[in-house]
Formats: C-alpha cells, sequence, structure tokens
C-alpha cells in the first residue's frame, strides 16, 4: 500500500480536476446561452415576427421561416407521434420479451441516435426523387421518421411505469387487453406521453441537416406543401454564412428563438416528468 | 330474461372485444414492424442512390483522394479521414470531461447541487448543432485563431514528430476546431450515459471499500469504475456514434476543403460536412451518387458504432438512460 500522505493528495488532485471538469462544461453552456443573448435580443423587433425574410442587403424578419418552421413540426409530429406511441404501445404491452420486440427495441435505439443527415438523404431518394422537386412535405416527412424512435422509446417507458396491479384489476373486471391499454394505462401514462411528445418537438425544432435537401427553402411566403418551404434551421445556416450584416443579424435572433423554444420544451418535459415521479430521479 | 337472450348479449360483447383486441393489437404491431421497415427502406435506398458510384468507381472510391465535381472524379478518402481524425480529437477531450462530470454528480455533489447541474448538463445536450455551428464560426474560432492556435504553433510546432501536426497559418477554422466543438458537443451525452451508468453501482460496494479506508478517488477508480466498466464503454461509443455523424456544427468551422493535411490547423472536411455542403448543388448523376455512397459509408461506420453501444448499455435499466 502506498503512503497515505500520496493517496490523499491523489484524491484531493482528482476530486479537483472532476469539479474542473464540471465547470468546463457549465462555462461552455453559458458561453453559447450568453452569445445567443447577447447578439439575438439585439435583432428582437416587431418586424422580426411580420415580416419575410429580406433579399441581400435590405431588413427583414422571419416571419415566414417560422411560419414554415412550425407548419413542418406540426405535420411531422402529427404524423410521427402516433405511430411512435402505437409502436411503443406494442412493445410496452404485448412485446414482452418476445425475439421481434427485442429486435425492434434495439433497431429504434440504433435509429434514435443515426446521423440526421441519413435520413435527410433518404427522404429525398423516396420523396424528393420521385416527385421531381423539394417540397415541404419531404421536410415533413423527414422530421416525421426523426420524431418516431424518441416517441417509441418514451411511450415504452412510460407505459412501463403504470403498476401492474392497476392492469390486473382491469383484466379482473373482464377488460381485454386493448380495453385496459385505452382506458386505464393511457390515462395513467398522460403526462408520460405527454413529456415524449414534448421531447420529440425539441428534438425536431432544431433539425436542419434533413431540411437541407428535402424542404430546402424558399424566400417567400409560401403555404404550398408541394413547393419549397422557408424554415428556421436552414435559413440560420444560409444567413449565418452571407457576408450581408442584415442577414447574419436574422440567423442570430432566429438561433435564439430555436434555442429558447428547445430549451423551454426541454424544461417542460422535466417538470412533467417529476410531476408524474415525485420520488425519481428526473 | 332467459339464459338464452344473456348468452346472446355476452358473446355478442365479447364478439365486439374480441374485434378490437385485433384491430388495436393489429395497429400497434403495423406500427413496431414500420420501425424495422424504417431500417430497411433507409438501407435498400440509400444502396441504390449510391450504386452508380459504387460500380464506376469500385474500390477506389473508398482510397482515392481525389474529389473533382468537374472531371467527375471522386474518392472519399479526404472525407473518411476528417471524420475519423475530428471525431478521435473530440473523444479524447470529451472522455476525461465527462469522466470527470459524471464522477462530480455521483460522488461528490451534495444533494441540492445535483439537480441542477445535471439537468444543466441535459439542457447543453439539447441545444441543437446548428447552434455549435454558428457559436463555433462567430465566437469560438476567432477565440482559438486569436490566442490558441498561435501558441500551439510556436510551442508544440516546433518539437520533433508531433511539431507536424501543429503547422501552418492560424486560420481559426479548421480540423482542430470542429474537433473541439465536437467535443463539446458530444460532452454531456457521454457524462449523463456515465452518470446513469454509475448511479447503477450498488452502495454497498462503495460503503465496504469506505469502510476499509479508501479514499473517493479510490473508490472510484477500484470499484466504481470496474464495476460499470461495460456501461462506461457503451457511453463513449454512444458519443463516439453522435461525433461521427455529426452534420451542421462541423459544417460551419471545418473550413470545406477535400484534402488530408499532416497539420490539425489545416481546413478539411467530414463526411457529413461534404454532404450537407454539396448535395443541393451536386449536378450530374455521378456527383450525386457519389455523395449518397458517402451517405452510405457514414451509415455503415455509425451503424456498427451505435450497435455495439447499444449492446453494450442493453444491461442497464432502460429508463436509467432517458431518451439520449
Amino acid at each position: 500500500m502506498k503512503r497515505s500522505g500520496t493517496r490523499k493528495i491523489a484524491n484531493v488532485v482528482a476530486l479537483t480536476l472532476s469539479v474542473g471538469a464540471t465547470a468546463v462544461g457549465l462555462f461552455f453552456l453559458g458561453a453559447i446561452l450568453w452569445t445567443l443573448l447577447k447578439n439575438g435580443l439585439a435583432g428582437m423587433s416587431l418586424q422580426l415576427f411580420t415580416q419575410m425574410t429580406p433579399p441581400p442587403g435590405s431588413a427583414g424578419g422571419l416571419l415566414n421561416a417560422i411560419f414554415g418552421s412550425a407548419a413542418m413540426t406540426i405535420m411531422g409530429i402529427a404524423v410521427g407521434a402516433p405511430l411512435g406511441v402505437l409502436a411503443g404501445t406494442y412493445l410496452a404491452e404485448y412485446g414482452g420479451n418476445s425475439r421481434l420486440a427485442a429486435l425492434i427495441r434495439f433497431v429504434n435505439d440504433v435509429l434514435l441516435s443515426a446521423p440526421s443527415i441519413i435520413i435527410g438523404l433518404f427522404v429525398y431518394q423516396i420523396v424528393v426523387v420521385p416527385m421531381g422537386h423539394f417540397s415541404a412535405i419531404a421536410g415533413a416527412a423527414a422530421l416525421a421518421i426523426i420524431a418516431i424512435p424518441v416517441t417509441v422509446r418514451t411511450t415504452e417507458d412510460m407505459l412501463r411505469l403504470v403498476p401492474q396491479g392497476m392492469k390486473d384489476a382491469s383484466t379482473a373486471l373482464g377488460a381485454y387487453p386493448w380495453r385496459t391499454t385505452l382506458s386505464v394505462i393511457y390515462p395513467a401514462a398522460r403526462s408520460g406521453i405527454l413529456t415524449g411528445l414534448l421531447l420529440a418537438i425539441a428534438r425536431v425544432s432544431g433539425e436542419t441537416a434533413p431540411l437541407l435537401f428535402t424542404a430546402l427553402n424558399s424566400q417567400f411566403w409560401s403555404k404550398d406543401l408541394n413547393a419549397p418551404m422557408a424554415n428556421l434551421p436552414v435559413d440560420i445556416y444560409l444567413f449565418a454564412q452571407s457576408p450581408y450584416p442584415e442577414w447574419q443579424q436574422l440567423a442570430w435572433s432566429g438561433a435564439l428563438l430555436i434555442t429558447l423554444t428547445i430549451l423551454a420544451l426541454s424544461i417542460f418535459a422535466r417538470i412533467v416528468v417529476s410531476a408524474l415521479q415525485p420520488t425519481r430521479r428526473t | 330474461m332467459d339464459q338464452a337472450t344473456v348468452f346472446g348479449i355476452e358473446s355478442r360483447h365479447a364478439a365486439r372485444q374480441r374485434f378490437g383486441e385485433r384491430v388495436f393489437k393489429g395497429a400497434t404491431l403495423t406500427a413496431a414492424v414500420l420501425v424495422l421497415v424504417l431500417l430497411g427502406g433507409v438501407t435498400v435506398a440509400l444502396l441504390t442512390g449510391a450504386w452508380p458510384a459504387f460500380a464506376h468507381f469500385k474500390l477506389q472510391f473508398l482510397t482515392r483522394q481525389i474529389w473533382n465535381p468537374v472531371t467527375e472524379k471522386f474518392g472519399a478518402l479526404a472525407p473518411i479521414y476528417g471524420t475519423v481524425v475530428t471525431s478521435l480529437i473530440a473523444m479524447a477531450v470529451a472522455i476525461p470531461l465527462s469522466f470527470g462530470i459524471s464522477i462530480f454528480l455521483t460522488e461528490l455533489c451534495p444533494a441540492w447541487l445535483k439537480r441542477p447541474v445535471g439537468t444543466a448538463v441535459e439542457l447543453l445536450a439539447a441545444v441543437p448543432s446548428i447552434i455549435f455551428g454558428i457559436w463555433g464560426l462567430f465566437v469560438f474560432a476567432p477565440v482559438l485563431q486569436r490566442h490558441v492556435q498561435p501558441w500551439l504553433i510556436a510551442h508544440l510546432g516546433t518539437l520533433p514528430g508531433i511539431g507536424a501536426l501543429f503547422q501552418g497559418p492560424p486560420y481559426g477554422i479548421g480540423v482542430l476546431s470542429a474537433a473541439l466543438v465536437l467535443a463539446i458537443m458530444v460532452l454531456p451525452f457521454i457524462a449523463s450515459v456515465m452518470r446513469d451508468v454509475f448511479e447503477t453501482v450498488p452502495d454497498v460496494l462503495r460503503e465496504s471499500a469506505y469502510g476499509l479506508g479508501a479514499t473517493t478517488w479510490e473508490v472510484i477508480w477500484q470499484v466504481v469504475l470496474p464495476y460499470s466498466r461495460t456501461g462506461v464503454v457503451g457511453g463513449i461509443m454512444l458519443g463516439l456514434g453522435r461525433a461521427l455523424g455529426e452534420t451542421m456544427a462541423v459544417t460551419f468551422v471545418i473550413g470545406n476543403a477535400h484534402r488530408i493535411s499532416s497539420s490539425v490547423l489545416a481546413p478539411g472536411t467530414t463526411i457529413s460536412a461534404t454532404i450537407a455542403n454539396e448535395f443541393t448543388e451536386a449536378t450530374g448523376d455521378l456527383y450525386n451518387s457519389s455523395l449518397i455512397a458517402l451517405g452510405v459509408l457514414l451509415f455503415v461506420i455509425t451503424f456498427i458504432v451505435i450497435s455495439a453501444a447499444r449492446l453494450m448499455l442493453r444491461r442497464l435499466d432502460r429508463k436509467a438512460l432517458g431518451s439520449v
């Protein structure tokens, strides 16, 4: 055994480094938020929400991009979330430990961490190429595919938290599993499923890479789902790399909007979860 | 009501229930199988799109550095190199930091601070990658250019051997900058998996070690870490999977140059950055197909890494992992 002095020094050094590492992590979160607030707030005005994205070198807003992002996110979630909830229900209530369920769980986990740019290429191949042009529908499809694994995962986890006793009680009353699921399990897991939905929206609304080659971008107000549609992430990408100060300012404002939305959704999701399970660490 | 009627009602009710069961179970099963179909669909669609490039360049696609849209000669070596190098540097930086954060959260942190710090780390994970990109381009890269890179060139650049890594002018953007932004991005992912893994270590093991007179560090290094080794490696692999596939943050700061430089200060490119930059502008079928072929390579690499990660993390309580 080493001398106790050396051991104590090693201990203090290691623990100090650990606190230092935490400080570094928190510093970067702070630095990013600070930059966003500083640069983003400068461009916050009513104009941002009432005007279209401008041509280079003139002032404007982000109205069409905000609308496009909201529209594609809503469409993506409207398609992806119900599918995800159903699949999660299968894994929690019917799949059990079967090999099929294990395989689906594994594949879902892989899709959850798969690079989103791959999903963009996939949707390009199966939607954009056959249609012959970029469109809001393709963008929404890409977002739906990204939303599915998130909802599958959270739904299964949340349904598993419903006490077995409640399911047994329902079965004892003569209910078939589908009745039990719809009338007992879903209501009991309501806030958990809502959390999954919020996390899916948070995940989807910042996605940029898959929109680059699906929805592309548009400088104009467009409600046509069959045409390219403006959206915040791609506008941030394009405007930030441009040499025009007006565009760069819009990029910062858009970045602040997106980040605040996503952080608010994530925090709200956490609050919902902790209300659901007061004793559990979230 | 005679018995027959009662039975009639009974069986009609039961029939309805059975029908409902079939429909509902069928719907959930279909949705679940759709997850498998998605993965299959991605594989088939990408391979189909990449086929012309693979058929045309054969193995040379993997071994050549040339990337020339004009002469339609494409090789993936530079993007592959960039992807691997940025991810490795990112992991070298992120692993020790994540380890530090996770032991702070599980072994040192006072209870009242645990929740806020844990949440902050998870919020860092929620920040979209485009934000890291724009921050990296306008804030982080200039700081590196002014303060860090000149020092590296002056001090490490003159050393024999590793000096070759730190040659050339301080551009700000380049392989090293992209790797460091990646490190900050994957840090919270690895840290939260490690934290969850460490929390599965039974307290009685820690207490026994403390009872024998071990210091906190000895408990971590000799008890907690060996016990949770598989999960820790799984968390690292998960972070690596993310680093390999990360697109927007890298695209902003790597400089997008199709060449392999020995210096990490020089601009380079990665698979995902090349696709993001060039895909919408790719004219010509072979160009387009080559970019999809890059996507196939990325898909194969990340699939292997993520699968390994998930297999290692399988034993971990699924709930503990959250939606990482």
